[in-house]
């Protein structure tokens, strides 16, 4: 797997800079929120890739009761830290989408449109 | 052929999120994006993370597009053609491309057991006593409901705080509107009862004692 080095991080950047700029030049708001969530994906791949250890497998212990984990303590586990944190994440991240899709549907609703230039119009012309 | 399944994973991220920012069919860009939620799912899996996969695949794929569905269906689906060119965008995020393609060097390289992510204590501790202190095979579920139970709880004062946050923004009630007078656009209310309130009909007994309508809206 050594052959990547960093292949994992460099696409992840691809992926990350990609979303950062849908946010930046794209007008419609919706389409501002696919941007930021693809942002939100890489950011995940990033520290989920952290977490990879090669030939290692999923952090479950082998040994179906608890008590023997010694037992299995020579197999190779990744770690399983990241995948907490990063599962804490995601839950936050549609918690933070949903409430920016309600903010669009109700400029939608002010200003009778969610492209950011008519509606930067709008506000101009007060 | 962890490898292969890595790099052709990682391959068809890329091409996805290509494909988002060329379509101009916000439909289709939302689609795309459940796309790639689910690929990067399968991503997770071949990198060990299989709560992080299955979470990923409920949640991103799932639930996020019935949302951006449910908002396209009250805003439309077309995006329209932008302004200007990019380019000042696109200098910036090939710049911080660039800046962040050069960290990477400073990075130790992927899944090399030594690396100091894989040294600390704590991770070595979650996997060597989870089993024993909390009784779980799942040390993902461990860590997440008990050594770390304050972060999920934390998390749930999140989502409340979200959940407030969307009622407040979509509730039924008065709600504002831009509309063009002739000459200009100014801020109209939903609400009747605000709207009159030139008419004098509101002297007094309604929630808003100021007597301009640019007063009533701001306290509303």
């Amino acid at each position: 797997m050594n052959i990547l080095g960093h292949f994992n991080y460099w696409i992840v950047i691809v992926l990350m800079m990609m979303g950062f700029y849908t946010v930046i030049s794209r007008g419609n708001l919706v389409k501002k929120l696919i941007g930021l969530s693809l942002f939100q994906t890489s950011v995940f791949i990033l520290y989920i890739s952290a977490g990879k250890i090669t030939g290692g497998t999923a952090p479950i212990l082998i040994d179906d009761h608890g008590e023997a984990a010694e037992a299995a303590s020579h197999v190779l586990y990744s770690n399983p830290l990241p995948h907490v944190l990063i599962l804490t994440a995601i839950v936050v991240g549609i918690a933070t989408t949903a409430l920016g899709l309600s903010l669009v549907v109700r400029i939608n609703e002010a200003y009778g449109t969610v492209e950011e230039e008519v509606i930067h119009n709008r506000d101009e012309s007060l | 052929m962890s490898t292969v399944i890595d790099i052709t994973l990682l391959t068809f991220l890329a091409v996805t999120a290509l494909a988002i920012i060329r379509t101009r069919n916000l439909f289709a860009a939302v689609m795309l994006a459940g796309i790639y939620s689910l690929v990067s799912a399968g991503l997770f899996t071949a990198l060990d993370a299989v709560d992080v996969a299955f979470t990923e695949a409920a949640v991103g794929a799932g639930i996020s597009t019935v949302l951006f569905l449910g908002t396209l269906a009250l805003v439309g689906w077309e995006e329209e053609k932008p302004a200007h060119q990019p380019i000042l965008p696109l200098v910036v995020v090939v710049l911080t491309g660039g800046a962040l393609v050069w960290g990477t060097s400073d990075l130790p390289p992927f899944g090399v057991a030594t690396n100091p992510v894989h040294e600390s204590p704590i991770a070595e501790r979650y996997i060597e006593e989870s089993g024993h202190e909390i009784g779980i095979p799942n040390i993902v579920t461990s860590v997440l409901a008990s050594y770390r139970g304050y972060d999920t709880m934390g998390e749930a004062t999140v989502i409340f705080t979200a959940l407030v946050g969307v009622l407040l923004l979509l509730a039924h009630g008065p709600h504002p509107r831009r509309v063009w007078e002739g000459d200009r656009w100014s801020t109209k209310w939903d609400d009747p009862q605000l709207q009159d309130e030139d008419d004098e009909t509101l002297e007094g007994d309604g929630p808003f004692e100021s007597d301009s309508p640019e007063g009533g809206s701001a306290n509303g």
